[in-house]
């Protein structure tokens, strides 16, 4: 090949890979848009309002969020993901309060079982052949019950420095404690895993398993994985929630919806294969930042929910007539 | 086929396929199970009061798990019928004492019908993910009812005698009177999926939708309608719900949610489309209702409850795939 | 011979109750291009899955260099270096092509190399695989197997609906091959090509092997007899070229064209197509990948609105709206992908009474003894080997075709468009559905029938027309459409000297 043909498929490729690029975030970059006007307004309606509240409470939703993000693009779903919230809540609740000088020991065991519990969740999908929406049902029962278990109603302790861990902000106002833990951890599980094999077997097998699998990727194992990934997060989430708290709930929170709510905002399909994480937690922040602004609206929280719901089927139908639009050209 | 072939059908296999072929049978022996463990544990329990009172809690359930058997048929889901049915109950409690029972029963019944078209305009026409569609309509429509409760704290709530008496109370001491508004709704269910030309087209589009197309159906039209008869279907449960419950709140039946979705897996159909019916749903609602009262009998405490559900739920759907898999 | 590349004897494999392999068995030598033949249901795809790991024997011994060979994995056979390459390619589609690569471990160089020899130099590595052609996704399958240099390649009819061009490459680059280190076994239903490329062929039947021929003249029909068994010795008529061509016997040239379209412009690729489509005719169309036939047939199903231009229905104008408009004005198409046509879990009898229950005002109570009635009837018309509770993913290939067809033959149906309807299957079976379009359009229907099988057009149509370029570039009577002429005028070259 001749050396000015090479040079030519050389900017070719560059070119597909900036359209490529542009092409897949410039739905996340205007989510990033959006956010940053609705905080302008949000600061127009109260000045005092700081970025840190919203960050620690996004904190554990944003965790889930991501964590269901990855079973989707592996085109899975995880159910369970708020019961196991909850679970390893209460579990970190409960030995940080009998235990506390171990608290560094206890937050890897946390993380470890939350890896766990995600590997028995995909384990489950592959084994039993039944479609993961009715296993991660069964299993969202299960943890569940589980969470009671270990703790029958709402109790345990928390150690300072997690909450010191993601209170406050470093330096400036843009950046919350709680928004550098979430984006420095998600970043280094990601960004190495995204170019991976392991990480291209994710999307590969969301995308078309049989090609998946007639390429040489190992399915089972590639979703036994996404689990126990979307385990690991909401054990973060769980861990989020008790340092912000200080206690362990056994009672799930609203996790699974948002979580499918970020989603949607956040541009991954459901089909699986597409998509990436940055969108999703950008979703979460402006439906966070939604429901402030509705409370200093003095807007009725009833209404707000109503709100959100709205936002959710617009979008959706938006996205999903674009899609339309663009298959049918 | 060659003659070593036939002579390898083993026994196992010939189960495998009658139990593929004839669905009900193992349904019912799983229930006869769960009968038969119960009467172990509490010696006396299973009487003619047990069996009303059972049917009483899985007859809304099972309407509902008509709602889900429909959807997932097409491939679909309706995760908001339970918000529907609490709503509509709520409604209709806070329209008694202007508009007597009937009247307010109906009325209840046409914000039902309109979530359910805006469900199937989503699904139908836009082409939203069911499972999205619907869980957005349900936030909607559950913070619709706290606004609507909220305006309407003066009115208070009532649940009218007749309400009671259909959903609460029996004939003869022993027939729980909901079961003439279900019996006839089930059999227009059932027939309707085997004998009528819509019941077939959500096989179908189910089964593959781009086949049903090309050979002339509008699927969106068949989705929209799907959704509406879901939508007031499950306000009907909820009618009944408030009978069996005895109070209209905007909660009511959430808890029933998963165990809908629960009923219809159990009960055979595919959550991919295509296959399965709505007698499995209703042996499945009865199953889950028994398996509840078993938990309870057993005095584990509601997490063991929950997790013996779950651990249950799977154990059935994952020897249905079993059985009725390919290969 | 006891040099054998690869060796599989006495492999079995049942699904359920049906032995899909009860006693098959291959022997490759090395540097040799083998085919692999049997009609539809014999077994070809399920032993190739075995090889490759796709799918775990039930029984049979395999060796690989003489040594014992088990694969469980794809993943495991590629190491091993046997690789297959499907008819559905083994792409992701959200994925790049460079992403694909990194999947599988190929190196990027060795797949360039390959697929400048196979006729795409220049390929954007970094286009996302869902934007690219489905022929050109083959290809890149295709490339990405040669590029890490397989012992034994394994082809499961990659010439199937290719365009006639990359058909001609991918062939030559196969026969490069012969004589190397490595083997290709080939599944291929097309005879001329086995006869032309293959040096042996290996011929199962219900499962079992039942014989090894040396590829030479004269070896078709005996291969043909190994297909078939003892049962089809009856000269089979259709095998004849131009047999009983009807000739518009029955066109009727007065009246207005059955349908008709003028300057019909939509989608990427058709630009401009004329045509006239008269009852009692077969008009065949032949075109390379991607010439505007795909947007052709959508728009006069109903799928697509076209930009600009007119259909025209005997002799009114009409606008398809949705495939319901074109049924209803008496146009149905019946796709040569099963798995689009048919519901696969649903019995026989749902699909052929699918059209039946489309329209609203069928959606009320059915009447089961008629609908038994006229399913019954359409099996029995075409001949369909198979119960009608039966589920359509149990048939063969060529039995599901037919129902595909069944479900239009009670409702009166003026016009028929057929795309690519012998795609995949048995000889056997393409003869009956030859002999099926020509009795539609004897009784009456306009027949439209699309192939990528240049010689079915003097086997099954009147008339033909060439698309190039979204355009009719040439039309002739079925007498002067052979194979050289319909591929030049498919190329958009001039015909050979004299006149079109």
């Amino acid at each position: 090949m001749t050396e000015r043909v090479q040079r030519r498929l050389d900017t070719t490729a560059a070119r597909g890979l900036i359209a490529r690029a542009t092409r897949g975030d410039a739905w996340t970059v205007g989510l990033i848009v959006i956010f940053a006007a609705l905080l302008v307004f949000t600061k127009l309606l109260r000045s005092s309002y700081g970025l840190d509240a919203l960050a620690i409470g996004a904190l554990p939703v944003a965790f889930a969020a991501v964590g269901q993000a990855i079973v989707v693009i592996s085109g899975g779903i995880d159910l369970s993901i708020g019961s196991v919230i909850a679970l390893t809540n209460v579990i970190a609740a409960v030995l940080l309060m009998n235990a506390p000088e171990l608290s560094v020991p206890i937050v890897l065991l946390v993380l470890l079982i939350g890896v766990l519990i995600g590997v028995v969740n995909g384990v489950l999908v592959v084994v039993s052949r039944v479609p993961d929406i009715v296993v991660t049902l069964s299993m969202l029962f299960v943890w569940a019950g589980a969470a009671l278990l270990v703790l029958g109603t709402p109790g345990g302790g928390s150690v300072d420095w997690l909450r010191t861990l993601i209170t406050g902000t470093l330096g400036i106002e843009l950046l919350p404690r709680a928004l550098v833990v979430l984006l420095v951890i998600v970043g280094l599980v990601w960004i190495p895993l995204r170019r991976s094999r392991l990480g291209l077997s994710i999307y590969a097998v969301g995308s078309n398993q049989l090609a998946a699998f007639r390429s040489g990727v190992n399915v089972a194992r590639t979703k036994v994985v996404a689990y126990a990934l979307a385990g690991f997060f909401a054990a973060l989430g769980g861990l989020a929630l008790t340092a912000s708290t200080g206690i362990g709930t056994p009672i799930p929170g609203p996790y699974l919806l948002l979580s499918v709510a970020a989603i949607v905002l956040g541009g991954v399909s459901l089909a699986g294969g597409r998509g990436g994480l940055l969108g999703p937690i950008v979703g979460i922040y402006i439906l966070g930042l939604i429901r402030a602004d509705m409370t200093f609206l003095g807007v009725q929280p009833a209404y707000s929910t109503v709100l959100q719901g709205v936002i959710m089927v617009v979008v959706v139908m938006v996205g999903a007539y674009l899609t339309l639009r663009r298959a049918a050209t | 086929m060659t003659a070593e072939a036939t002579a390898r059908v083993s026994p196992l296999r010939t189960l495998r396929g009658w139990m593929r072929d004839q669905p009900l049978v193992p349904l019912f022996g799983l229930l006869g199970v769960l009968v038969v463990v119960l009467e172990v544990v509490q010696p006396g329990i299973v009487s003619p009061g047990w069996v009303s009172n059972t049917i009483r809690f899985a007859v809304p359930l099972a309407m509902l798990a008509a709602c889900q058997t429909m959807t997932m048929l097409t491939g679909g889901i309706d995760l908001s019928v339970a918000v529907v049915a609490s709503m509509t109950s709520y409604v209709m409690a806070t329209l008694v004492s202007d508009f007597g029972w009937l009247g307010a029963s109906l009325f209840a019944l046409i914000p039902a019908a309109v979530v359910g078209l805006v469900n199937g305009i989503g699904v139908g026409w836009f082409r939203v993910h069911p499972l999205i569609m619907t869980i957005s309509m349900s936030l909607i429509v559950s913070g619709a009812v706290n606004v609507y409760a909220r305006a309407n704290i003066t009115g208070g709530t009532r649940v009218p005698p007749e309400i009671s008496w259909l959903g609460g109370q029996t004939l003869f001491g022993f027939l729980p009177n909901s079961l003439l508004l279900f019996v006839p709704l089930a059999a227009v269910v059932l027939v309707g999926l085997r004998r009528f030309g819509y019941g077939r087209l959500l096989y179908a589009v189910g089964d593959n939708e781009t086949a049903a197309r090309l050979a002339g159906v509008r699927v969106g039209h068949v989705l929209v309608l799907l959704y509406v008869i879901s939508a007031v279907l499950a306000g009907l449960a909820g009618l009944i719900f408030a009978g069996v419950i005895g109070s209209a709140t905007g909660r009511l039946v959430d808890p029933f949610l998963l165990p809908s979705v629960a009923a219809a897996v159990i009960g055979g159909t595919s959550i991919f489309g295509g296959r399965g019916g709505y007698s499995g749903s209703i042996v499945g609602a009865v199953i889950l209702t028994v398996l509840v009262t078993l938990l309870t009998v057993l005095q584990q405490p509601e997490a063991v409850r929950q997790i013996l559900f779950g651990a249950i739920i799977l154990a059935v759907a994952a020897a249905y795939t079993r059985i009725t898999e390919q290969t | 011979m006891t040099d054998l590349l690869l060796e599989a004897s006495g492999v079995v494999k049942h699904y359920g109750a049906v032995a899909a392999l009860s006693d098959a068995s291959l022997a490759i030598r090395p540097g040799e291009v083998h085919a692999l033949m049997g009609a539809n249901g014999a077994g070809k795809s399920t032993l190739v899955k075995i090889l490759t790991g796709a799918v775990r024997a039930d029984g049979g011994a395999f060796t690989l260099h003489g040594r014992q060979l088990a694969v469980h994995s794809p993943a495991e056979a590629r190491r091993s270096g046997l690789v297959c390459v499907y008819q559905e390619p083994a792409i992701v589609p959200d994925l790049t092509v460079a992403e694909n690569l990194a999947l599988t471990g190929t190196p990027v160089d060795a797949f360039r190399t390959q697929m400048a020899d196979l006729g795409i130099g220049s390929l954007d590595l970094g286009a996302t695989a869902r934007n690219l052609p489905l022929a050109t996704l083959r290809i890149i399958d295709l490339a990405r197997a040669l590029a890490i240099e397989p012992d034994v390649l394994l082809l499961d009819e990659m010439t199937a609906a290719l365009p006639a061009d990359l058909t001609a490459r991918v062939l030559e680059v196969i026969s490069s091959r012969r004589g190397g280190t490595g083997s290709v076994i080939f599944i291929s239903h097309r005879m001329l090509e086995v006869a032309g490329l293959c040096d042996r062929a290996t011929v199962l039947r219900d499962g079992r092997t039942v014989g090894v021929v040396e590829v030479a003249a004269g070896a078709e029909e005996q291969i043909v007899a190994l297909m078939l068994g003892p049962a089809a010795e009856d000269g089979d008529p259709a095998l004849t070229p131009a047999g009983a061509q009807h000739g518009g016997a029955a066109a009727d040239t007065d009246a207005a064209p059955r349908l008709a379209t003028r300057n019909l412009k939509a989608g990427r690729n058709l630009e401009d197509v004329t045509l006239d489509l008269r009852a009692g005719e077969v008009l065949g169309i032949v075109a390379l990948e991607g010439q505007g036939q795909d947007e052709l047939f959508d728009v006069l199903s109903g799928q697509l609105r076209p930009e600009t231009g007119e259909i025209m229905v005997d002799g009114a104008a009409v606008a398809f709206r949705h495939p319901a408009d074109a049924i209803r004005a008496g146009v149905v198409l019946v796709p040569g992908d099963r798995s689009t046509a048919l519901l696969m879990q649903r019995s026989v009898r749902e699909n052929i009474g699918l059209p039946a229950i489309a329209s609203p005002r069928r959606w009320g109570l059915m009447n089961m003894g008629s609908e038994r009635r006229r399913v019954r009837a359409a099996i029995d018309r075409l001949q369909i080997d198979t119960r009608a509770q039966a589920e359509a993913r149990r048939l063969s290939g060529g039995n599901q075709q037919k129902v595909t067809i069944a479900r239009w033959l009670e409702s009166g149906v003026a016009t028929f468009l057929f795309y690519d309807p012998t795609r995949g299957i048995d000889i056997r079976t393409k003869i009956e559905i030859y002999q099926l379009v020509r009795d539609l359009a004897a009784a009456g229907a306009a027949v439209l029938l699309l192939t990528s099988e240049l010689d079915e057009i003097q086997r099954a149509c009147d008339r033909a027309i060439v698309i190039f370029g979204g355009r009719v570039v040439g039309e002739m009577p079925a007498a002067a459409a052979d194979a050289p002429t319909l591929l030049r005028a498919a190329h958009g070259l001039q015909p050979a000297g004299g006149t079109a």
